[in-house]
């Protein structure tokens, strides 16, 4: 962990936090959604540089720890399909299902690759033309559009033997599930930096409207975080809520349109399974009917058994923000990110790992 | 995983490509999600293509903090472990 001292601009961070303590009266949660935003904040120590009446969640802010363990079944069974080519970013790839991971399956003899993008398992297809080259699309709505150009770019070239297994989720309707859970009172979000590039502010608006819930979308460096925070306090201390853009750089009020039509054209909302929460109604896309022939679920016959949860991790609660990492009894003794028991540990965006790694305890 | 670094545009190249260069390593980026990108320009890369124009400012600006905590590196290295063929 990092100290005040050490921050880029510590005079600026010191003003900030000097503000936040000065105007932050009630007690209040704030939640972020965002894995980057986890890792920021552990690593910058922002939690301890808090007054005591503020306390940050982590929410399912990261998509390889979302992903459900029947969807990894899922993919691990189709890597194993004949004459098969997985291909993966390379965050999936240690992450357990019920029974194995990809890496494990790799191990064994699957072929399994790891890609940095899309364009990558594209270039695998065409020099592969006998294999069934199927890319893992895994990912929130900052990813979704570039797997979407894949699709398109598969068709323009007419390339058939490139499907996707899509376990795409999106971030706003997971926040509202959160809400209607009721499980944590929340007061504020700090909403994606990335996501919300692509999306904009306006997803966020029904969130701030309905449910009388703060939304600030941050950035990344501690400066940002900080500023996200003294922009909720100031918005609960006023008894207003709405969704404000601390992140001018990268976010406006539409976001990147041109990527949202990629994405409508390829893909349709459908429902999604999160770990630890549940289908979520119309958080996931699916292929569109016109690119129904790239989808691995419609080209495999996938059948599993019955999944598994690994015994005493509570990645599934710590998802939700109702337990910090620490309180997890596995954290740091059976499992560490040499030795995960959970995907939240293996994921470098997921709290536990982001937690262990800097050292954050109760 | 959401994660995007900031790139400085090198060279356009056919079928909306262009070589953008990443923490010192040029990488090929797709430009399909942005308009109007010209040579000398920043964009913010996710997962091979660019998601956003950003400013020169806002660009050098993220680029110190990915240095800092590793991510450009990190990317460096996956480039490294990529395994098409
Ligand atoms: S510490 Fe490990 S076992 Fe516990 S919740 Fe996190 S990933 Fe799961």
């Amino acid at each position: 962990m990092r100290y005040l001292s050490e921050y880029r601009d510590p005079t600026i961070a010191k003003k900030l936090i000097e503000d936040i303590k000065r105007l932050s009266k009630k007690p209040v949660k704030f939640m972020e959604v965002c894995g980057t935003h986890t890792v920021s904040i552990s690593k910058n120590g922002i939690r301890q540089v808090l007054p005591e009446n503020i306390s940050l969640l982590s929410g399912p802010g990261c998509p390889v720890c979302v992903t459900a363990n029947g969807d990894i079944d899922k993919a691990i069974a189709i890597a194993e399909a004949p004459d098969v080519i997985f291909t993966t970013f390379g965050d999936m790839m240690k992450v357990p299902g019920s029974y194995s991971s990809l890496a494990g399956k790799r191990a064994d003899g699957a072929d399994v690759r790891i890609v940095y993008s899309t364009l990558d398992a594209l270039k695998i297809a065409k020099n592969n033309p006998d294999k069934k080259v199927v890319f893992f699309a895994v990912g929130f709505e900052t990813t979704a559009p570039t797997i979407a150009l894949s699709i398109l770019e598969a068709h323009r070239q007419g390339i058939k033997n490139y499907f996707i297994y899509s376990v795409h989720k999106l971030v706003p309707p997971a926040m509202a599930a959160l809400l209607n859970l009721g499980e944590v009172k929340l007061d504020g979000f700090i909403c994606p930096g990335h996501v919300s590039v692509i999306i904009g502010s306006k997803p966020y608006e029904f969130i701030a409207r309905d449910y009388k819930i703060s939304c600030v979308i941050a950035g990344f460096e501690p400066i940002d975080i900080l500023q996200s925070i003294y922009m909720l306090v100031s918005q609960v201390e006023n008894g207003e809520a709405k969704v404000e853009i601390g992140y001018k750089r990268g976010v406006s009020f539409l976001g990147n349109t041109k990527a949202q039509e990629v994405m409508e054209e390829v893909f349709r909302p459908c429902d999604a399974d999160w770990r630890g929460i549940g289908v979520i109604p119309e958080s996931g896309l699916a292929l569109s009917n016109n690119f129904k022939g790239f989808d691995a679920v419609e080209i495999f016959d996938i059948d599993v058994p019955p999944t598994r949860e690994p015994v005493g991790c509570s990645c599934g609660e710590i998802l939700r923000g109702v337990k910090l990492p620490y309180d997890c009894k596995l954290f740091g003794k059976a499992c560490t990110p040499e030795n995960p028991a959970g995907p939240c540990m293996v994921s470098t965006e997921g709290s536990c790992a982001a937690y262990y790694r800097y050292g954050e305890s109760s | 995983m959401c994660l995007a670094v900031p790139g400085k545009v090198v060279r356009l190249k056919d079928l909306d490509m262009a070589d953008v260069e990443i923490g010192g390593v040029e990488t090929e980026v797709g430009l399909q999600l942005v308009s109007d990108v010209k040579v000398d320009e920043y964009v913010l890369v996710h997962a091979g293509y660019a998601i956003n124009k950003i400013d020169e400012e806002g660009a050098k600006e993220m680029m110190e903090l990915f240095k800092e905590i590793g991510e450009l590196d990190e990317i460096a290295k996956l480039r490294e472990d990529d395994e098409i063929s």
